[in-house]
């Protein structure tokens, strides 16, 4: 019966939120129906907890407890700290669209540099215009249909059939608020034939504590297209940030995904991956550095729809302190998705006796000629490097970093822009020098 | 002062000790060669000097330059000038090898107090170094061993104990797994460092190696103590007649 109460409770706070929102929220007509129902299927679902199986191990009935009000849109002096922010994460050469709290800041972003063949929209302006597609899904989760009422702005970045980038997109989601929430969606859409580098960082800028960030993107990379999509995630330790990716790839095209999350009190990363075209490359890289207690959960749904696909999917996880980690992969091979080739590798490393680690590959196989498999290890740091790396004069601390950096650097190395594997290989020495210093 | 003095060495693993009261003294300048059936404790001896974690030392000391070489870590030990080249050197995936040589020469340099090297004249002295022990460039771009021959891993090791110039090296069972032409450069390797201020002690099972690194002093192990100490010719002499002799003197 507690049970049941505490859902009325929150659904209560939920019809509330929206109700409060929706005055500021953009779109009318179909785009406010779609709105409607998604809040209905949260307000049915609820938050999810640890009964929910996509959920078991990331309960955020536990962990969040409540959503918070949205965010109200950034004043001049919160624009003047998200751009502080920014000095620590802009990549070199990259043109930047600045989002903040959620909502797209124009005068902190590069839209007239953009390479030809590129357009950016916001979110909103084409909610305005009524194109309510651009918030629909076939997702069925609570957290994304959370995002789909909610979402006050975005993102939409259009390369054009043929274009190849000279200099990458970078998407920066800046917090500024404390104590409110905030929902996004961007789209990313690459032509035929295109060729693009995607970064997404999130930072927190000063003064920003407790927020919620629901971020979702959809990603869709047509045929002969070839993308690398980064995503880089430094929220405030106290926060919580819940994200989703919607990825659909097209026939022979390349996509090459790569997240490393080392902020946020509690996080999660949702990718669904749908390969609709044929003998097409799909490459996952994952890396966790987690301390404290820290929670992070990367969970993977790749539907090999169509025959002749490859997937590689590798996940690294350091953990610390109490750090919780998670991992959950699924493969779906449809009946139809002959000579698919899908792998899963994912590994652990605990630093710390406190420290866990949650694996849960799922295969689920409808076609006879494929070579699928998954691999799971977790464990310390071997004794016998260590030993060795001391033995030749490197100190406790540096000979663990040294490791360390080893174990993130396979995952890591999938990066082919040198340039921003530089940087996120930065990242992680950063996280491992502060280790240092304790 | 002697470079290394082993007194009355008693060392546990777990329950079961290994060495029963060893004693072994090394001068500057001299190469000594350990030798014993396989389980006298020869590379137990070695990994106590090192600093490998899992040995108790019950009693005796071990004194290296005068200083009580136990009390240390094996970080600082390495800094003070001991190397023990690894019979089975452990392969470190994504650690580049010239990385690893940097940050080890660095980290013993820092621990001295020494400025780091530059970064051409530390290249400049791998390149070197690496040039005469046969090691071709591509080989230090890779993970540390990793996809290298037994022989490769070994040269290796000489390549690390020719940058890093230790004072005393330990050289354990350098020649398993190696065929005669990758001993025989692991081995020139050995010798073009040998040095009035270097110190080695060379740990075999078999007499071979001892044609090319040739010992000044011959030490005899057995069941975890020195039973007996000679000239080269001591090498010769268990090769024809082998460990048995000495394994009834220890009992």
């Amino acid at each position: 019966m507690n049970v049941a109460l505490v859902k009325t409770d929150k659904s209560r706070a939920g019809s509330d939120l929206f109700a409060l929102a929706r005055d500021r929220l953009p779109g009318t007509g179909k785009v406010a129906e779609v709105r409607e129902q998604a809040f209905a299927t949260f307000e049915r679902l609820g938050l999810p907890h640890r009964r929910v199986e996509e959920y078991k191990y990331t309960d955020l009935r536990a962990l969040m407890r409540e959503v918070l009000p949205l965010a109200g849109a950034p004043d001049a002096a919160a624009l003047a700290r998200a751009k502080a922010a920014l000095a620590s994460v802009v990549v070199d050469g990259a043109a930047k669209l600045v989002l903040v709290d959620g909502v797209f800041a124009a005068g902190l972003s590069d839209t007239d540099g953009l390479d030809a063949g590129v357009t950016v929209q916001t979110l909103r302006e084409a909610l305005e215009a009524g194109k309510a597609e651009l918030l629909e899904t076939t997702v069925i989760d609570p957290m994304l249909a959370l995002n789909t009422a909610l979402a006050t702005d975005g993102v939409i970045v259009n390369i054009g059939d043929g274009a190849k980038l000279s200099r990458p997109i970078q998407v920066i989601h800046v917090a500024t608020a404390a104590k409110a929430s905030r929902a996004s969606r961007s789209h990313v859409v690459l032509g035929n034939g295109a060729q693009a580098n995607v970064v997404e960082s999130i930072v927190v800028a000063e003064g920003a504590a407790g927020y919620q960030a629901n971020d979702a993107v959809a990603i869709t990379v047509g045929d002969h297209a070839v993308l690398s999509y980064t995503r880089l995630m430094r929220d405030a330790a106290d926060a919580i940030n819940i994200s989703s990716a919607l990825v659909t790839v097209g026939a022979k095209s390349k996509l090459n995904l790569f997240n490393m999350t080392s902020g946020g009190g509690v996080s999660r990363l949702q990718g669904f991956i749908t390969l609709a075209g044929e003998d097409s490359e799909l490459t996952i890289n994952g890396v966790n550095l987690l301390r404290a207690k820290q929670h992070g959960d990367l969970t993977l749904v790749v539907d090999h729809a169509v025959p002749g696909c490859t997937s590689r999917e590798n996940f690294r996880a350091v953990l610390d302190d109490r750090a919780h980690s998670v991992f959950q992969g699924r493969i779906i091979v449809k009946p139809r998705a002959q000579k698919t080739d899908g792998k899963m590798m994912t590994r652990a490393l605990l630093l710390s006796d406190e420290a866990e680690a949650d694996n849960k590959p799922e295969l689920e196989i409808f076609a006879d000629d494929v070579s699928c498999g998954h691999g799971a290890t977790s464990g310390a740091l071997d004794d016998s490097l260590l030993f060795y790396l001391r033995a030749r004069g490197l100190p406790e601390r540096q000979a663990q970093a040294l490791l360390i950096q080893a174990f993130v650097g396979e995952a890591i190395e999938a990066i082919e822009d040198e340039a921003l594997r530089e940087r996120v290989i930065d990242i992680a020495q950063a996280w491992l020098e502060a280790r240092y210093h304790e | 002062m002697p470079l290394l003095e082993v007194k009355n060495l008693q060392v546990r693993v777990e329950e079961r000790e290994i060495l029963h009261g060893l004693t072994l003294t090394v001068n500057e300048g001299e190469v000594h060669a350990i030798m014993g059936p396989n389980g006298s404790g020869k590379s137990t001896l070695s990994h106590v000097i090192a600093g490998k974690p899992g040995y108790a030392v019950t009693g005796g000391q071990v004194l290296f330059k005068g200083e009580d070489l136990l009390a240390m870590a094996p970080d600082e030990r390495a800094a003070k000038g001991v190397f023990l080249a690894f019979q089975y050197p452990v392969e470190i995936p994504g650690v580049a090898t010239m990385n690893f040589l940097r940050t080890a020469l660095n980290a013993q340099r820092k621990a001295r107090g020494e400025a780091e090297f530059s970064t051409p004249d530390f290249l400049k002295k791998v390149r070197e170094v690496s040039k005469s022990l046969n090691i071709p460039q591509d080989m230090l771009k890779r993970g540390v061993n990793v996809g290298f021959s037994g022989g490769e891993k070994k040269r290796n090791e000489v390549l690390q104990m020719a940058l890093f110039q230790p004072s005393l090296c330990i050289l354990d069972e350098m020649d398993s797994g190696l065929d005669i032409d990758a001993l025989r450069i692991a081995a020139d390797g050995v010798n073009a460092l040998r040095s009035p201020e270097r110190s080695m002690i060379v740990i075999t099972h078999y007499q071979r190696l001892l044609n090319y690194i040739v010992p000044d002093v011959v030490h005899v192990m057995s069941k975890g103590r020195v039973v007996t100490s000679g000239g080269k010719e001591l090498a010769l002499e268990l090769e024809a007649s082998g460990y048995a002799q000495f394994e009834d003197a220890a009992a």
